[in-house]
């Protein structure tokens, strides 16, 4: 319920706010040299010529059938392309997603844990730095030295068969999949390194540890279930905030994915694609959003219950 | 057209550029050609864009005519062509044996339909009123097209030669094709890649090569670093002068400058003062030193033009001595058009490569003769909008990329508004010649009259320049009109 509400939502504003973008299909489709005759007549094609409650409706009665229209500028419906080009951002995002957790669970909990070494340190620094940077620069630094320079990886591209030729679709995601792995792992780091530090400082393990469990025993046993709550709703907020970001790396690296669909429409004015792209996106940030709701409660008995318990 | 110097010095110039044949080809190899333009569909008449032109002209999809890469009117289809006394009836004999991919036999019936799709209302075809002198077409044999015009049209040949000759039962071609050429689509990854195989059937020469894969990026660098590690084996046209320099200088790359048609210019609107006075618009061409521009962006590559006619244009005349590079006379001009003090205006500028610097050039070289320039940046959509359909502008920047196109001078509703009616009269009257000496001839007064009149300013010729592997041969190399024919591509061994 509130998800259809929030999806609803999030629709009204999204076509809304597009229609306050100046300018209109049309550059992309007749170009220089067309007569203001034609201009009108593509106008009237594709339909940018209704006015806003005629364009409203008919997206919304679309939308109601679970259909997201045709592109005004490939003529295709927005569905079928979205979902080819989900084959590329969901794996993109998911393995970076997995491999950043990989990454960061074991050095955030070691950076607490050690935190006064110096390699804790070294670990909180680099984390920091990773923050610091951006996305893009990473990318480029990656291409440059694995791709230009050692040609270990392809530069970018995707293959024309997809995942059916999978061994240059996985060399071609590897790159871009480090890309975001690095950036998220950064950030997640330090969540998991402040959640841990709770953990150690919180009075269950003292406890724990004064009934007789050994520290490594007592942090596995109680620490990482109770560090883990705060950490899956970040995590869900990183995985929909990956899935987004994948703009820009769908760029650097000329992958055929959501994100570049998604800028290729906003520059043409092509409104069915934009709505189409931020109406899935929405969907699966929200479903994101459940998701880690439902992962917290399986793993706190105390979210369970309060729910339970209320009058 | 052909047998004209020109033509023949465009030729003996495109041989000795292209790189030397590889004496040693692999006849079945995949040619894979990095570009910029994606085809947003692959139908003409559609709103797909260059890159639809780039990918199928010639090589899935043929006219009765084509516009050959040196610029000369081809016969494809059309076996014969004879035109009746008064110039209104054209008669086309279709070559024999000819069929489309579905297997279907080419027949005068096709022709019919692919000409009126688009001639149609709603066809988005920007050449769609190039054809507007037909009056019917006529199929009075399987074989034979009739023409009928309501006025002369000395160039129908060549306006022809945009008209993809579809099969009429091939329905919605937006995401598949049925044409007569070399090549058949063999898939298409919407954002990344379009694929052509070789077709066995093909009624003429065999392609050189077995398959041809366009890859498309966004980026300039990225379509770069394709080439650099071995992705790609063409960039079809380079835009950036900065990451040329990685091919050149070095034996595995081959950096081929053709002739361009891309003028780059900055366009009035002359509807309203201060450009609708000549004497403004010749004082702003000679207070700006083109030379010095071309050099700071491209280097030794580029050419220089006195007006909208590049040299690939039969009606070219070389005019850069007109309203040359001469601030102090540029001073006096707009003393005598009254702006002795100066004044100022705004110049839209779109925000993509190389429009910025030229801006800013332009501003601090017309600093120098006492005019402000107000840089107001704006992106492709806008610029369609605001300036194309609105004319709401003083001056802008642009890149005009067809060829013969100076008709757009004679178009007083164009977004620039010039309107001179002699201009408009010899163009008019130029389509209606008898024969093409003529028409040049009237073209190239046209031509004469727009550049003394400051019209625009063209600011030069951007380069069409070609980067190969150095194994890959034979391909276009001035890519007119944004055609690039692939069928001759060689791959050595």
């Amino acid at each position: 319920m509130i998800l259809g509400v929030s999806l609803l939502i999030a629709t009204l504003v999204l076509f809304a706010l597009l229609r306050l973008l100046p300018g209109d299909p049309t550059a992309a489709l007749v170009g220089v040299g067309a007569d203001p005759e034609q201009i009108e007549a593509a106008r009237r094609q594709v339909g940018s010529d209704l006015s806003l409650p005629q364009q409203f409706a008919k997206f919304a009665g679309d939308l109601a059938r679970l259909d997201l229209g045709d592109s005004y500028v490939s003529r295709r419906p927005v569905a079928g392309e979205i979902a080819e080009r989900l084959t590329v951002t969901l794996p993109l995002t998911f393995i970076s997603f997995v491999l950043a957790i990989l990454i960061a669970l074991p050095l955030g909990i070691m950076a607490a844990v050690w935190r006064d070494r110096w390699y804790g340190a070294v670990i909180s620094v680099i984390s920091q730095l990773g923050i610091a940077i951006p996305v893009f620069w990473i990318g480029i630094l990656l291409v440059t030295v694995f791709a230009v320079h050692l040609r270990i990886f392809p530069s970018g591209g995707f293959p024309l068969d997809g995942w059916r030729d999978s061994a240059q679709a996985v060399r071609t995601m590897t790159l871009p999949v480090a890309t975001i792995a690095i950036i998220m792992s950064a950030s997640l780091l330090r969540y998991v390194r402040s959640a841990t530090l709770d953990v150690l400082d919180s009075d269950f393990l003292r406890t724990a540890r004064a009934m007789g469990s050994g520290f490594a025993e007592a942090l596995v046993r109680h620490g990482l279930r109770n560090g883990a709550v705060p950490v899956i709703s970040i995590l869900g907020i990183e995985l929909a905030t990956t899935f987004l970001g994948a703009v820009v790396v769908e760029r650097v690296f000329s992958l055929p994915g959501l994100g570049s669909m998604l800028l290729l429409g906003i520059e043409q004015r092509d409104f069915p694609t934009v709505q189409g792209v931020l109406f899935v996106s929405t969907l699966l940030v929200l479903g994101i959003g459940f998701a880690a709701d439902l992962a917290q409660r399986a793993i706190d008995p105390r979210l369970r219950e309060r729910r339970r318990g209320a009058p | 057209m052909t047998g004209r110097p020109l033509t023949a010095l465009l030729l003996a110039l495109a041989a000795m550029t292209a790189p030397a044949l590889a004496q040693d080809h692999d006849p079945d190899a995949t040619i894979r050609i990095g570009s910029l333009y994606e085809p947003q569909n692959l139908d003409n008449t559609k709103g797909a864009g260059q890159g639809i032109t780039e990918a199928f002209n010639g090589n899935v999809y043929q006219g009765l005519f084509r516009l050959s890469d040196s610029g000369a009117v081809e016969p494809v289809l059309a076996e014969s062509h004879e035109v009746s006394e008064d110039g209104l009836t054209h008669t086309f004999t279709l070559k024999d044996g000819v069929s489309f991919h579905s297997g279907d036999p080419l027949t005068a019936a096709d022709v019919k339909y692919s000409i009126e799709r688009v001639m149609a209302e709603e066809s988005q075809s920007s050449r769609r009123s190039s054809l507007a002198p037909i009056a019917d077409i006529r199929t009075p044999e399987e074989n034979i097209v009739e023409i009928a015009l309501n006025a002369r049209s000395i160039s129908l040949p060549y306006n022809l030669s945009y008209v993809w000759i579809v099969n009429d039962a091939a329905g919605d071609i937006t995401d598949s094709e049925d044409g007569t050429g070399p090549y058949r689509l063999a898939g298409w990854r919407r954002g990344s890649s379009l694929a052509l195989d070789r077709w066995d059937e093909y009624w003429g020469e065999a392609p050189d090569n077995g398959a041809v894969e366009f890859r498309y990026f966004t980026d300039a660098t990225a379509l770069s670093n394709a080439m650099l590690t071995n992705a790609v084996d063409i960039i079809t046209s380079v835009q950036s002068p900065d990451l040329l320099a990685q091919f050149t200088g070095t034996p595995d790359f081959t950096v081929t400058e053709g002739q361009s048609t891309t003028k780059v210019l900055m366009a009035y609107n002359t509807r309203k003062p201060p450009f609708d006075d000549a004497k403004v618009r010749s004082a702003i061409a000679q207070g700006i030193d083109d030379e010095k521009l071309l050099g700071a962006i491209w280097g030794d590559y580029g050419t220089l033009i006195g007006s909208f006619v590049p040299p690939t244009d039969p009606w070219f005349v070389d005019l850069r001595d007109v309203n040359a590079y001469d601030p102090e006379n540029a001073k006096k001009l707009l003393e005598e058009a009254g702006h002795g003090g100066g004044f100022a205006f705004t110049l839209d500028t779109p925000n993509y490569d190389p429009h910025p610097i030229v801006a800013e050039f332009i501003k601090s070289e017309l600093a120098g003769i006492g005019v402000t320039v107000n840089i107001n940046v704006i992106t492709a959509n806008e610029w369609y909008t605001k300036i194309y359909q609105a004319h709401d502008f003083q001056a802008t920047l642009q890149e005009h990329v067809n060829h013969r196109d100076i008709v757009f001078y004679g178009n007083p509703d164009f977004y620039w508004g010039y309107d001179n009616p002699e201009v408009i009269d010899l163009i008019d009257n130029a389509e209606k010649s008898a024969t093409t000496d003529e028409r040049d001839e009237k073209l190239k007064q046209a031509n004469r009259i727009i550049a003394e009149d400051a019209a625009s300013d063209w600011l030069y010729l951007a380069p069409q320049i070609v980067v190969s592997r150095a194994d890959v041969s034979g391909y276009p190399v001035n890519g007119l009109n944004s055609q690039f024919f692939v069928s001759n591509i060689k791959k050595a061994k």
